[in-house]
């Protein structure tokens, strides 16, 4: 089988900032912003009130609905405020559990440790306890684990695959999470696996992380997960360019991985499922690169959900130059803020600092219809064609140019020469394709 | 921390570094060649014909661009690319105001009329040719010079009988050898000719021979179109098939007494063909966007241009074989989409 798919770009890949620096814990915030909604779905239901003290793992915010994650404290403390707070994915603020801490960790006791009996959990326990433990998918799409487990009927998964690609230039969390927790992530990966009932699991890594797959390749002896070296393109770790890689299917237009019998789980997403099965504990901090050609001290920290960005870049040193932009992500998907206040999430894979030169924009120049965007775009569309249709609010050519396959991996808008911003004409481009397939089926 | 200078974009947040300027100097650098072929066969006039074509055109999309009052993009290395090759597409023994027409027209009807770069639906260098093709015919076809040290058909000798380039030695070779009222003693001369014509194809390649400024030399161009190739800025498909379809096509259809009596290299090798291939059907902004698209543009190409060397009323057939293919361009597009992932592979 191939290591990759058609198309994709390469991007500098700047990991070289913080692929050597080790995960190092950033000390817990003395004030905590946890955001009730960290995840696809409905936001969260708030438990606690302004006043109460919480324990560190304790549930402040229950799901609302199945398609919902629970809400954890990162601290133990009181809960100075519930409140707005700006959210670094809306990018306005949002309903937000503020809770000053104590500095005692002290522990909520709310799920089981299955300690070394993690084996023998049983599929539904797993799924209960992915939901008790907030567990959503940690890549940076957010979806809730448990509902990700519990397939439709009918729908068979053969192969779970994980996703160490780190294709986004700058990250290197995944990297060092597989360097220094493999063991938690297979295991991760066997608990997936089991709760399918699939037979093919493997765990898929950019070839530039070479000590990453000898790691991985020695922990994975004796348990039938197989490591799959992929090449070094982005974007290489996008759902559907991952499978198509590995097992060479296609996800079909429109529909899901387990349309087509697979299903992927972010490398720390499995380990932060085994956390949940055997320590009983729940998705409350995470690895983040805090990266950026103008931070002082680029690093990887094991950051508590609900710490905010500001802290997190005075702790690498501060910025060398004014900052111009902040990124939650990495820089061809992630998010530019509004603001240093926002609060580390559960999807929080990278916090990206770039100075004035990086920020610079060339003018919007016409097409010249080079077609590099066509040549590369890893749906196989024609992105110059449907910013076009956008540009000139054609919703039907839109559509039928597969406005809506497109993947937003930004490739189309990274290669353009005329610098014209084409992934944003696309957006608008779905939005108008999505508003008038809705007009259609309520007419 | 000073909150107001962050910038709030939507991703991707980080932009390859070649912009469409750097692709057309590039191409300005990859015509080099043939021009520096050019000017050490036909002297000096080479030099500022082409210096006269790029100035022209950039003025007029300037001055276009001025009456029109939107930004002034001449210098974006566009314009020089049309001018460049208006000069590269005349006779070297052409008035110098001819070039300068060329170039005018050729940005002025070709280009800004259709709202500048990338809205032209022609190659703005070929619409400047066929202007002058159309305007004047005899200075088109006859004002050649003959390469230094060299004849214009590459062979020796003929040049006194017939002071023509080799596609045009060709085409009366080929009338009179199908004439039936032709003597026998004019058949066997034509065909002399012919097969002297196609010996000379080493001297064809190399570009010591008769013809329009920037077209003699194969080698020299296809040095250009290999580094365009390299860079990533010129896909291959096009003039490989042009290019591949001319060599085939021109063997069976393309000979002097009959099909398959065609010499492939001597078709490849002369006229305008290697500009063409590498330099026109190439051109981004009026050839196809679709990968299959290209092949299919370089195969409609190759079938035109040798239609035209055979049939047509003018021994070479390059320029008006891209100009009807480029008309072509949207349909082919609209008929070559690409297979969006996830939909059916064909014959599932």
């Amino acid at each position: 089988m191939a290591d990759t798919f058609s198309g994709g770009i390469h991007p500098p890949e700047e990991k070289r900032y913080s692929s050597d620096a080790p995960i190092e814990t950033l000390p817990a915030p003395e004030v905590a912003f946890i955001p009730l909604s960290q995840h696809i779905g409905a936001p969260a239901q708030p438990t606690v009130k302004k006043g109460d003290r919480v324990l560190m793992g304790q549930t402040i915010g229950e799901p609302a609905g199945f398609v919902s994650a629970a809400i954890h404290s990162s601290v133990s403390g009181k809960v100075k405020d519930v409140a707005l707070h700006m959210h670094p994915v809306t990018g306005k603020p949002e309903p937000t559990v503020i809770i000053e801490n104590d500095g005692l960790d002290e522990r909520a006791e709310e799920l089981t440790a299955h300690g070394e009996s993690w084996q023998v959990v049983e599929p539904d326990e797993i799924r209960k306890i992915a939901a008790n433990a907030g567990i959503v998918g940690m890549g940076g799409a957010t979806f809730p684990t448990h509902v990700k487990l519990s397939p439709p009927k009918g729908k068979i998964i053969d192969t779970v695959l994980l996703n160490g690609a780190e294709c986004e230039p700058y990250l290197t969390a995944d990297h060092r999470l597989m360097l220094e927790f493999p063991d938690d992530i297979v295991r991760g990966h066997l608990l997936i696996g089991k709760t399918l009932g699939a037979g093919r699991l493997g765990i898929c890594i950019e070839k530039n992380k070479p000590d990453a797959i000898e790691v991985l390749q020695k922990r994975v002896e004796g348990t039938g997960i197989k490591v799959h070296p992929l090449a070094v393109k982005y974007p290489q770790g996008a759902e559907k360019q991952m499978i198509v890689a590995v097992t060479g299917r296609e996800v079909p237009s429109g529909g899901l991985p387990f349309d087509c019998g697979c299903y992927v789980q972010n490398v720390g997403t499995a380990k932060a499922l085994y956390d949940a099965v055997s320590k009983g504990v729940p998705l409350i901090e995470r690895v983040v690169t805090v990266s950026g050609p103008i931070l002082k001290e680029p690093a990887n920290l094991m950051v508590r959900v609900g710490t905010r960005y500001s802290e997190l870049i005075e702790a690498c040193g501060g910025a060398i130059e004014d900052i111009y932009k902040i990124i939650s992500g990495g820089p061809m998907m992630g998010l530019a803020q509004f603001s240093d206040e926002v609060p580390v999430t559960k999807g929080t894979s990278g916090v990206l600092l770039f100075g004035a030169e990086d920020v610079e924009v060339r003018p919007e120049l016409a097409c010249i219809n080079c077609a590099k965007c066509v040549d590369i775009c890893p749906a196989f569309l024609m992105p110059t064609r449907i910013a076009q249709c956008a540009e000139y609010e054609n919703v039907e050519m839109a559509e039928k140019f597969g406005a809506l396959d497109c993947i937003e991996c930004g490739s189309c808008a990274f290669i353009c020469p005329s610098d014209r911003k084409l992934l944003h004409y696309i957006r608008r481009a779905k939005a108008l394709v999505r508003a008038e397939i809705a007009r259609r089926s309520q007419s | 921390m000073p909150e107001n200078k962050l910038i709030v974009s939507s991703s991707p947040h980080v932009r390859s570094g070649v912009a469409t300027p750097a692709i057309m100097w590039n191409v300005v650098l990859a015509l080099l060649p043939a021009w520096i072929v050019g000017i050490y066969y036909f002297g000096p006039r080479a030099i500022w014909l082409t210096l006269i074509g790029i100035v022209a055109a950039a003025a007029t999309e300037a001055i276009i661009q001025k009456i029109r009052k939107v930004p002034v993009t001449a210098m974006d290395g566009s314009a020089v690319i049309t001018g460049m090759l208006v000069a590269f597409n005349v006779p070297p023994g052409v008035p110098w105001w001819m070039v300068v027409i060329g170039s005018a027209v050729g940005i002025a009807i070709g280009k800004q009329v259709f709202g500048g770069l990338g809205h032209n639906p022609l190659n703005p260098a070929l619409v400047g040719r066929a202007f002058l093709m159309a305007s004047w015919p005899v200075q088109m076809t006859t004002e050649w010079i003959l390469p230094r040290g060299g004849s214009l058909s590459g062979a020796t000798g003929l040049d006194a009988v017939t002071g023509a380039t080799p596609l045009t030695v060709l085409k009366l070779a080929r009338s009179t050898i199908l004439d039936p009222a032709s003597s026998i003693e004019q058949v066997e001369s034509a065909t002399a000719s012919v097969q002297a014509i196609y010996a000379a194809w080493p001297q064809q390649l190399i570009g010591n021979i008769g013809g329009c400024i920037g077209e003699i030399s194969a080698i020299a161009i296809l040095l250009g179109g290999i580094y365009l190739i390299i860079r990533g800025f010129c896909d291959w498909r096009t003039p490989i098939t042009y290019i591949a379809g001319v060599a085939l096509l021109g063997w069976i259809f393309g000979g002097e007494s009959g099909f398959f009596t065609g010499h492939a290299l001597f078709q490849i090798f002369t006229g305008g063909l290697f500009l063409g291939a590498f330099f026109m059907a190439t051109d981004m902004v009026t050839t196809p966007i679709t990968k299959k698209g290209r092949w299919i543009f370089g195969i409609g190409c190759a079938v035109l241009t040798v239609f035209i060397r055979r049939w047509g009323g003018y021994p070479e057939g390059v320029s008006y074989s891209i100009l009807i293919m480029n008309i072509f361009t949207p349909i082919i597009d609209r008929h070559t989409k690409p297979r969006i992932f996830g939909t059916k592979k064909a014959g599932q």
